[in-house]
């Protein structure tokens, strides 16, 4: 096993590591789609910065298991404060985003200004992460390479996502698609929506270090919209989501690697590539199929 | 101290032009912000201001130039574009409106991440400080930036005055403008490209993220000062511009510190003095106006309490009933009712003797329209509905805090008879 997983080159690592994250956040995604929170996601990948930073702060570490708790109950603040600032300062929902993660962004650039040096954390690794790098991070158990610190960190997040969404597929659903209904069949509609914020800011947290904030909106929205277009129940949805992120996730190493540029700016794009040639087919097909049904039903009235 | 002075009296040229820079961009910027942030839009600048890289680095690849203005443009250019695709996707597909603001904002950025490691791998020299638009600089403005950036917002403040009219029309009622005829499209487009031209502006000073942050914060800030349009939109200037002084100041007094994160800082600052204490729309000041309300109805349902327990009838000075009677008629708790007793007599509604409480002739006067309502409104219910009588209580226990004169006698105008109600007590107060 051991021999195995050495044996593994680094450019394999690298296009593992990018199809955990394109699971990760595609699965999330569809969820924050279908509850039009899609600009939360982008908040929460934002602020996520300033849960690393505080972590930093308390504990003076920069391991993953401090920043996925600090970035996850950063994820929980944050939804929670636009959640508040919409209920209780009745400032509409969109705005009380805008003004928590701009604010909560800015706090983290000037924590980090202050620190200047002291930690290896500067805007440019929020806004595009390196996943070239992230091989050279090795874990050791026991003094044995086991491979990338980053892929087996992805790997727990991704079966911790699927354990939240095979758990709670049924109420995630009804809260997706009716919360009124959901409420009031006495489902803890708050449990599970800060739940899913925990589940986003975890994945983002994962994510962040391999492809960067803004790029996890890539692939927590796009994806999960590409399904969206043609999905006609939330199972098809979810596996569409999933395997779209994939296809973006190797295509976008191979046109990184020919390219010679961003292997996550390229996971972007092509996840884009991606969304553009579903909707291109989706609009000739309904366009084509709307044809032949309206002949079909002239031909049909015809007869009778 | 000494440096916060040296700032104010303007010795160092390069601190002037940054405090005119930031606090002009924060003036123009806020004042915009009102627009989309009225149409639920406010994200919008967040959304362009990602959307402007790829336009950046397409000028900077297509034609090897630094110069400010092609930037500008290419950014302008790329961001108008992710605004009309927005649209589009809003209204020809199924994907929501938050989607389609995250797919341009993420997937724009991406390509012009894409874009930009290319350019750093090329071996042209001149790349260097193409991030600036990333990120911002706004210590670095020099005289030149600082003229653009004033001839930007002026031309921004100029457009917002001169089109008020038609901005507030489109913003509030989108329908009635098409149906008068004007044309909503071009001004949509134009407000469009001025929140474009503020957003590509401001990002070299202040950075992407930041820049969204300018158009956001100062007007939801404002929002709760004003409900009219023209005071918000001075309001979110005048914050914004604050915004900017401050940033600038905190920057010059302590260097290492970034102007643009301390003018959101700021602004942010005040945004939340606005939520707590601004005057009606405040949460203090609507917290207030809860407690107070709900301490009337308290007031108005022990003192009906009382006058139930006191038999109803005719007003008899100092008919004095105990308080185990009156908790018959409502399941309060003692040390409530004392309390509520206590505001009672304070406020001459009520007295209180050793023996109970008695009503006031004021109180008792009061009591008995409360009752005369209550029971009005049962009979309404019974009449006009369909709802049993046994039910009609409830209701009328909520309603007979709020129903006004003008209530009473377009109730009255409705029922055939107002005597008795349908439990068949008596209707006191008829006059």
């Amino acid at each position: 096993m051991i021999s195995v997983i050495q044996a593994v080159s680094d450019d394999v690592w690298v296009i593992l590591i990018a199809v955990l994250v394109g699971i990760s956040c595609s699965l999330v995604g569809v969820f924050l789609v279908l509850r039009k929170m899609a600009m939360l996601g982008d908040a929460i990948s934002h602020s996520v910065l300033f849960g690393i930073v505080v972590g930093f702060l308390i504990t003076g570490s920069r391991s993953p298991l401090v920043m996925a708790i600090a970035a996850g109950l950063i994820g929980v603040f944050t939804a929670y404060c636009t959640s508040a600032l919409h209920r209780f300062g009745r400032l509409q929902e969109d705005a009380s985003i805008g003004v928590t993660f701009t604010s909560l962004f800015a706090l983290a650039v000037i924590l980090i200004s202050t620190l200047s040096g002291a930690v290896d954390l500067d805007q440019d690794c929020v806004l595009y992460g390196e996943i070239a790098f992230a091989p050279f991070d090795r874990l050791y158990l026991h003094g044995l390479d086991v491979g990338p610190r980053s892929f087996w960190f992805l790997l727990v997040v991704v079966l911790l996502v699927l354990l939240f969404i095979t758990a709670g597929f049924r109420r995630l659903q009804l809260i997706s698609f009716d919360p009124v209904l959901a409420a009031s069949l006495g489902i803890a509609t708050a449990v599970w929506h800060y739940g899913l914020m925990t589940t986003v800011s975890l994945v983002t947290v994962a994510a962040f270090d391999a492809v960067g904030a803004i790029l996890v909106v890539a692939l927590l929205v796009v994806p999960a919209n590409t399904a969206y277009i043609f999905s006609r129940s939330l199972c098809t949805m979810l596996l569409y989501s999933c395997a779209f992120s994939i296809l973006a996730a190797v295509s976008g190493f191979y046109l990184a690697a020919f390219f010679d540029a961003s292997i996550s700016a390229a996971m972007g794009l092509m996840s884009g590539f991606i969304f553009m040639t579903v909707f291109l087919i989706e609009r000739i097909s309904t366009r084509w199929f709307s044809a032949e049904d309206e002949l079909g039903t002239s031909f049909a009235t015809k007869n009778t | 101290m000494d440096r916060f002075l040296a700032f104010w009296s303007f010795q160092d040229p390069n601190a002037f032009w940054v405090l005119m820079g930031s606090s002009v961009l924060g003036f123009s910027a806020g004042m915009l912000g009102c627009f989309p942030f009225l149409q639920k839009r406010a994200l919008v600048g967040d959304v362009l201001a990602h959307a402007a890289l790829p336009g950046v680095t397409t000028v900077f690849l297509l034609f090897h130039t630094k110069s400010l203005l092609a930037l500008i443009i290419g950014a302008m250019i790329s961001c108008f574009i992710g605004y009309m695709l927005i649209n589009y996707l809003v209204q020809n597909t199924k994907i929501k409106e938050d989607s389609a603001f995250a797919m341009v904002l993420s997937l724009f950025f991406a390509l012009g991440i894409f874009q930009l490691t290319i350019i750093q791998k090329t071996p042209l020299a001149s790349q260097a400080g193409l991030d600036t638009f990333l990120f911002g600089q706004a210590g670095a403005l020099v005289g030149d930036d600082v003229l653009l950036v004033l001839g930007i917002a002026s031309i921004i403040v100029v457009c917002v005055v001169f089109f008020f009219r038609a901005f507030k029309y489109i913003i509030f009622d989108p329908t009635f403008c098409s149906s008068i005829g004007m044309p909503i499209q071009r001004y949509e487009r134009l407000l469009a490209i001025l929140v474009v031209a503020a957003v590509v502006t401001g990002m070299q000073l202040v950075g992407v993220v930041l820049m969204a942050a300018a158009l956001i914060i100062p007007p939801a800030a404002a929002r709760y000062w004003t409900d009219n349009l023209r005071a918000m939109i001075i309001i979110a200037g005048c914050i914004g511009a604050f915004s900017g002084i401050s940033g600038a100041c905190i920057s010059y007094m302590a260097p290492k510190m970034p102007t643009g994160p301390w003018m959101v800082v700021s602004a942010a600052f005040i945004f939340i003095i606005s939520v707590c204490c601004a005057p009606n729309r405040g949460v203090i000041a609507r917290l207030q106006r809860h407690l107070r309300y709900q301490r009337r109805i308290h007031e108005e349902n022990v003192l009906r309490s009382i006058y139930l327990a006191t038999g109803e009838g005719a007003f008899i000075p100092e008919d004095l009933v105990e308080a185990g009677e009156v908790l018959q008629h409502r399941s309060i708790s003692v040390r409530t009712f004392d309390r509520v007793c206590e505001r009672l007599v304070k406020k001459g509604l009520a007295l209180r003797k050793a023996g109970g409480i008695a009503l006031s002739e004021t109180g008792f006067l009061y009591a008995e329209k409360l009752t005369r309502l209550h029971r009005l409104w049962e009979l309404y219910l019974i009449n006009q509905t369909v709802i049993r009588a046994d039910h009609v209580h409830a209701d009328a226990e909520e309603i007979e805090h709020v129903l006004t004169d003008e209530l009473e006698a377009e109730i009255l105008a409705e029922l055939d008879q107002t005597t008795k109600d349908p439990h068949g007590k008596t209707i006191p107060g008829g006059t």
